[in-house]
């Protein structure tokens, strides 16, 4: 298991080298000179030169993506080019709102998700099951920033019951730590804190697990019948075994592979929804602060943040691997 | 010498029905159209398709950039507007109606863009092997690595916001899922006995991907191909209401959205509701003929699981 473990963290090297080459020479292909973007429209020539020297664009290519490398491995992601912070610092303040966000998106997404597809399945073709069936279709077939505008107006505007913006009242003091505003709340034992993050986390939440929640739903549905087909599982029910452990025990365990696989796909999914989830609750998190800095061409934080979500993204794979091995005793990695 | 029919003519109450020869293509479709969902989507298609391109042409005139009527903004549904009007009076029935020609093409292009690449990549690579598939199977799970859509964002914000460029983004985008199947496809079949023939008896290579190897591989493809429309579709909107999509007067669904939301805080939730249900229609719609054929076209579901 270790020695596998580690050769699959070896394997991601030549990935990320790929993405830190691919970002790095995608960003100096816009059209444009950056240093005189960056100069701005009534700049003078020195100025623009001075810019040019200031961030190195004056070197040959490869020697910029060399200096870069070695302050991504000495854990500098490089700075904005408009207000000179850190990557990694925003990164810190940011992150954690959207790991707050994505994962309870996925944990709404999954309590509905799971039983829904194990009921669908057991009681195939019952009312059920095809409301659900339908339910889910819709889901992925809707685009989840209009299901947060419309969730945001009817709940936030309309009816007043929920907050529509960011992640606590202004009004409320919270002392941050991990800055995850539940884990902090609990922590310094605040319950006003507690309270309204987590009404400040519902609507963008139910937003941004939609699809994942339905996705789960459909897969968890059809890798559960086909189980509940195999030998197995009529052998269990022959033997008299209570239909409740029939398909917890037997069919249910072995149904989770395939939507252990699809849990971890939907990261990807997971990020790309926050950067509408984030814009329409104005979420401060990464979705949003990337989606700003590409639009305003901020290379710096734009090759930090592709290095550090491919990085994230192939951990996650990682998991994701690994995991199967604990639901399949089949599956040994060595 | 007996034939099968004479020998069951004895028996009570078997008849003898000669085999008809299918193809199959008439197989799939047989299967597709048994299908009650995938009726339902292909209805839904064509609705949208008749409405985008022939009634709304012929009976909604329509001049975005002059078409408004300030004083009749922001009205709510009415016999004469059904759903109502946008901020600048314009009527949003015609606009959405106009809009679905904008959401087919870019659904359409993004994908055959994609599907042709993609196809193409995955062929070669998983027909060559070695390095060249190397080589491209480590691109695709670079593109792979990074979320779909802000990749997207990336390409249209470095080509300039607009339409085509969309189009061209989110083609980029599908391309690896492609690769992916197409070589799956030819990893399956390559070492075959009837490539091996065809490689034997001196047939060069690309005809046996295109007359062997191809025509095998297309299941998979067909089916992501009408689930990937639905996905261009939706993610069109989401370029469109971010701003980086259609630009203004256009009636794209997504652009239409954006500006709908400005307006919400004074109450105009049918400039927000009636775009986006058209979106869901159109999607559900391509997604119900992807699911639909997927049943018809992969043998190992067709006990209908």
């Amino acid at each position: 298991m270790t020695s596998y473990i580690i050769r699959r963290l070896l394997s991601l090297i030549p990935t990320l080298l790929g993405v830190s080459i691919i970002v790095f020479l995608f960003l100096r292909m816009i059209p444009g000179d950056p240093a005189l973007a960056l100069a701005g429209e009534h700049a003078t020539d020195a100025n623009v030169e001075r810019i040019r020297e200031e961030f190195g664009l004056n070197k040959p290519l490869y020697e910029q993506y060399l200096t870069y490398m070695g302050k991504v491995l000495r854990g500098d992601l490089g700075r904005s080019v408009f207000n000179k912070r850190y990557v990694t610092d925003e990164l810190r303040a940011r992150f954690p709102a959207t790991l707050e966000l994505s994962a309870c998106a996925l944990m709404v997404a999954m309590i509905v998700g799971l039983p829904a597809g194990i009921i669908s399945a057991t009681k195939r073709n019952s009312i059920f099951d095809n409301a659900a069936m339908v339910g889910s279709l819709l889901g992925i077939s809707m685009p989840i920033f209009w299901l947060g505008l419309m969730l945001n107006w009817f709940f936030a505007v309309r009816l007043g019951w929920l907050p529509s913006v960011t992640r606590l009242d202004s009004s409320i003091e919270l002392h941050r730590i991990t800055n995850l505003i539940i884990v902090d709340s609990l922590l310094t034992g605040n319950a006003e804190a507690l309270l309204n993050g987590i009404k400040h986390l519902i609507l963008p939440s139910v937003a941004l697990g939609t699809i994942p929640m339905a996705i789960i739903a459909r897969m968890t549905r059809s890798a559960m019948l086909e189980v509940l087909e195999q030998d197995y599982v009529r052998t269990a029910r022959a033997k008299g075994l209570a239909e409740r452990v029939v398909t917890f025990k037997h069919a249910l365990k072995n149904a989770m592979l395939p939507v252990i696989t699809i849990l971890g796909l939907q990261v990807g999914l997971l990020l790309s929804g926050a950067v509408l989830t984030e814009t329409i609750f104005a979420w401060p998190g990464i979705g949003r602060w990337l989606y700003l800095s590409i639009l305003a061409r901020d290379y710096p934080i734009v090759q930090g943040m592709a290095l550090f979500i491919t990085f994230l993204f192939l951990m996650v794979n990682l998991l994701v691997d690994l995991s199967y091995a604990l639901v399949d005793p089949r599956i040994r990695y060595g | 010498m007996t034939t099968t029919s004479e020998a069951l003519e004895g028996l009570p109450g078997l008849e003898y029905a000669p085999r008809r020869e299918r193809g199959l293509v008439r197989d799939a479709l047989r299967r597709l159209w048994a299908n009650r969902g995938a009726k339902v989507g292909m209805g839904i298609v064509l609705f949208f398709a008749v409405v985008g391109y022939i009634i709304a042409p012929l009976l909604f005139s329509y001049e975005p950039r002059t078409d408004r009527d300030l004083p009749g903004r922001l009205r709510p549904p009415t016999r004469e507007h059904p759903f109502g009007t946008d901020e600048l009076g314009r009527d949003i029935l015609t606009r959405i109606s106009h809009g679905t020609r904008i959401s087919f093409t870019v659904g359409l292009f993004a994908a055959v863009f994609a599907l042709s690449v993609g196809a193409l990549l995955g062929l070669i690579s998983g027909y060559l092997g070695g390095f060249p598939e190397t080589v491209v199977m480590r691109v695709m799970d670079v593109i792979l690595a990074f979320p779909a859509l802000l990749l997207a964002i990336a390409i249209v914000a470095m080509r300039g916001p607009g339409l085509n460029n969309t189009m061209f983004a989110l083609g980029i985008t599908y391309i690896p899922i492609y690769a992916r199947l197409a070589r799956a496809s030819v990893m399956g079949i390559k070492g075959l006995d009837y490539i091996t023939a065809a490689t034997g008896v001196g047939v060069p290579a690309y005809r046996i991907m295109l007359r062997h190897v191809l025509p095998n591989s297309l299941s998979p493809l067909i089916v992501q191909f009408t689930l990937n429309i639905a996905t261009a579709i939706i993610e069109c909107a989401a370029l469109g209401f971010l701003g980086l999509g259609a630009q203004p007067p256009s009636p794209e669904w997504g652009a239409m959205l954006s500006n709908g939301y400005k307006f919400l805080t004074v109450g105009a939730w049918w400039a927000l509701l009636f775009p986006g249900l058209a979106i869901i229609f159109v999607v559900t719609g391509f997604n119900l003929v992807g699911d639909g054929l997927r049943d018809a076209l992969d043998p190992r579901l067709r006990r209908g699981v």
